[in-house]
């Protein structure tokens, strides 16, 4: 990542004007990706997470830098600074279309508010593969699953329902209304607290949104706490809302019993589950989901494959994949940290 | 026979002393007078609103005032927004904004954290003088562009926050601060209380109560009215505007940089987002406190009440049923509502002043 040169290009943009966003990040890259085609030289991707300043993707960032250097690309990561604007990636989309980059890697704010812009990228021959949050289908070439959604809501179920004694009140604390990959797995918890008899003394009592910030996070988990007093788990499937819950929790008279679990990652919840805020939670490793997404993108880009059903790749270490229905590469299951394993982990 | 006799209305009656002078000395006894300014005052409606608020919250469910945790939030949470307002009403009054506190209280939030990793032995007393410090050094920049150039700070401070916020994006760039990276003593304060008044809040009420005193009875402080009333006059009868105006953007900063490290204290984690558009609600709480947005009057109590206000509204109504767009509609309603309420007392104080100048003359 050359956060140096984006250092002094960011500062400048600013100084002038609003156009910021438009032009932190990208304007160094003109040098390998200066023509309309690559001519054999090197694949040049862009990594586009939904914020800066998330561990999640910070994580991803890495693991995607490790697997471009064992394939021979250069990366660059690019983002807006907050989550809950559906268009805030377009203007980096555009600026990967008009450099003439090779795949851009993006996890979408939005599934339909990017979509033209992808297009037109896409037009352009930009490789676009999505991950952790899709776009609609036929939007992108491929979509990089971190779970199925099936998995994931199962597991978080698995867990509160473990941690509350299988009955009770629960609540969701979500990241923004319309971010595609929590609504999904809020859709299918609901239904599997219809439909599984296990859950049947479960309620799910209230969704609130926390926009993956950290003080709004941190306030929807009080105004939880205050209107439902007899609450007893929390369910927090984003990282920035899991820690919020877990600090405020922490210090909160309903520490030991309202339970919080969700999707979290270890350097950020390890101090909760220390001293006990928190028993378990889920996630997958995002610096493989990232890796992935690199294998899946230079793939494409060197025609390897064409994002077919039944297309296989090698993404190193991780293994052989293979494309599924509309062009989705699964990862694997979602792993589960606790007081025993998190020492283990460092991301 | 009062001094002023002669002087008539039109219609034949004596014109009263307050006719005369335009001020009125006021004949009333000073326990009675204080009585009638608090009774008159727009702090006293809008803490009505805010008891009605808390009393509506608190029938509905009890948790919201007399739980261990709801008595805490109570006061904490305004706390952050209500010093960024005691500071913002100070530079409104003086005829201007400050709309980069924000981006000043980002900066000092990730610099605590970042104090916090790098120096390890650093006492929390010295995190928070740097923190000041660096959050004055910041409003001095404002203040000497505003002060020195003549340009209206609103392009000043909007500007600037967009340059400060653009340090703290390059300078933490996706990294972030977590809890378990702060000292526990440290995170404590964001939850410590006194007599069941948490330390954060008993900080604000002590930066609110010095301000308030300053600005209410020093010279210097009612300096920042007289220049907010009319500048150009100011400057005419020889006040040192310049000076002024530095010093309030100086407080308004050194403000913001305190709320940075208590905003960690409380938090526990800053990220490169941190306090992105509290500015706006910092500015809300001080129109909807009273102060007039161009300048001249109102008080940082006003201001302080405000901040109150508008957080308890957002926890309230939410235990009300209430859904979160009208949440936001509420506090767009009152701002609109003090900034009507102003205009119509402005109108009708001018005209009582013009009806009076054309008796005497």
């Amino acid at each position: 990542m050359n956060l140096h040169s984006n250092r002094a290009t960011a500062l400048a943009a600013l100084v002038l004007s609003l156009s910021l966003l438009t032009a932190c990040g990208s304007e160094d890259s003109g040098s390998d990706s200066g023509g309309e085609s690559d001519g054999g030289g090197d694949v040049s991707l862009t990594m586009l997470p939904k914020n800066l300043g998330n561990p999640y993707f910070d994580t991803s960032t890495t693991g995607a830098e490790a697997a471009a250097e064992e394939v021979g690309a250069t990366i660059e990561q690019v983002g807006p600074e907050t989550g809950d604007d559906p268009a805030g990636q377009v203007p980096f989309i555009n600026t990967v279309a008009q450099q003439g980059e090779d795949g851009l890697i993006v996890s979408a704010n939005d599934p339909e508010a990017i979509c033209d812009a992808i297009g037109e990228a896409r037009d352009a021959g930009v490789k676009v593969v999505t991950f952790d949050s899709d776009t609609n289908p036929e939007c992108r070439d491929l979509f990089i699953n971190q779970a199925t959604s099936e998995g994931i809501a199962a597991k978080q179920l698995e867990l509160i329902s473990e941690q509350i004694g299988g009955a009770g009140e629960i609540a969701i604390l979500s990241a923004a209304a319309n971010a595609t990959n929590q609504n999904a797995w809020i859709e299918m918890m609901e239904a599997e607290l219809e439909s599984n008899p296990d859950y049947a003394d479960i309620e799910l009592v209230d969704t609130v949104y926390g926009d993956d910030q950290d003080q709004k996070s941190f306030d929807q988990t009080e105004a939880l706490l205050q209107n439902h007093p007899d609450l007893k788990g929390i369910i927090s499937p984003t990282t920035v809302g899991i820690a919020a819950a877990a600090r405020y929790l922490s210090e909160s008279e309903a520490k030991g019993k309202v339970m919080l679990t969700g999707l979290g990652t270890p350097n950020q919840m390890r101090p909760f589950v220390e001293d006990g805020t928190v028993e378990a939670f889920a996630l997958w490793n995002p610096a493989d989901l990232g890796s992935l997404a690199v294998y899946a993108t230079a793939a494409l880009v060197n025609g390897d494959i064409t994002g077919e059903e039944g297309d296989t790749f090698e993404a190193g270490e991780l293994g052989e994949f293979e494309v599924g229905p509309d062009g989705v590469v699964l990862l694997g299951e979602p792993f589960t940290f606790n007081a025993d394993n998190i020492a283990d982990f460092d991301f | 026979m009062t001094p002023h006799a002669g002087i008539r209305h039109p219609d034949g009656t004596e014109a009263s002393t307050s006719e005369v002078l335009l001020v009125e000395p006021s004949t009333l006894s000073p326990a009675r007078r204080m009585a009638t300014t608090v009774l008159r005052s727009r702090e006293l409606s809008i803490f009505l609103v805010l008891v009605a608020v808390t009393v509506v919250a608190t029938l509905k469910n009890e948790s919201f005032l007399f739980s261990a945790d709801g008595w805490r939030n109570f006061w904490v949470n305004p706390s952050l927004l209500l010093l960024l307002a005691v500071g913002q009403a100070v530079v409104v009054i003086t005829r201007n904004v400050d709309l980069s506190v924000g981006s000043v209280m980002a900066l000092t939030a990730y610099l605590t954290g970042r104090l916090f990793i790098d120096q390890p032995g650093l006492p929390i007393v010295a995190v928070f003088a740097i923190c000041i410090l660096a959050g004055a050094v910041l409003g001095l920049v404002n203040g000497m562009l505003v002060a020195y150039f003549n340009v209206p700070s609103l392009v000043i401070t909007l500007g600037t926050l967009y340059i400060y916020r653009g340090i703290v994006l390059s300078w933490a760039g996706s990294d972030r601060i977590n809890a378990g990276d702060l000292p526990s003593d440290f995170l404590a304060l964001g939850n410590k209380a006194i007599l069941t008044i948490p330390v954060l809040t008993i900080i604000a009420m002590a930066v609110l109560a010095a301000v308030g005193y300053y600005l209410y009875t020093a010279r210097g402080g009612r300096e920042f009215y007289a220049i907010g009333s009319d500048p150009d006059a100011a400057v005419l009868y020889g006040l040192n505007v310049r000076r002024r105006v530095l010093a309030a953007f100086v407080l308004s900063g050194a403000l913001a940089g305190l709320v940075g490290v208590l905003y960690t204290a409380r938090y526990g984690t800053v990220s490169s987002g941190v306090g992105s558009g509290i500015e706006l609600q910092a500015v809300a709480a001080v129109v909807v406190g009273g102060v007039a947005i161009f300048g001249g009057s109102g008080t940082v109590w006003g201001a302080a009440i405000g901040a109150f206000l508008l957080v308890t509204i957002n926890r309230a109504l939410p235990s009300l049923g209430i859904e979160d767009f009208w949440q936001r509609a509420v506090v767009g309603v009152l701002i609109l509502g003090a900034i009507v309420l102003d205009r119509l007392l402005a109108n009708r104080q001018a005209r009582k002043l013009a009806e009076a100048r054309e008796m005497t003359t």
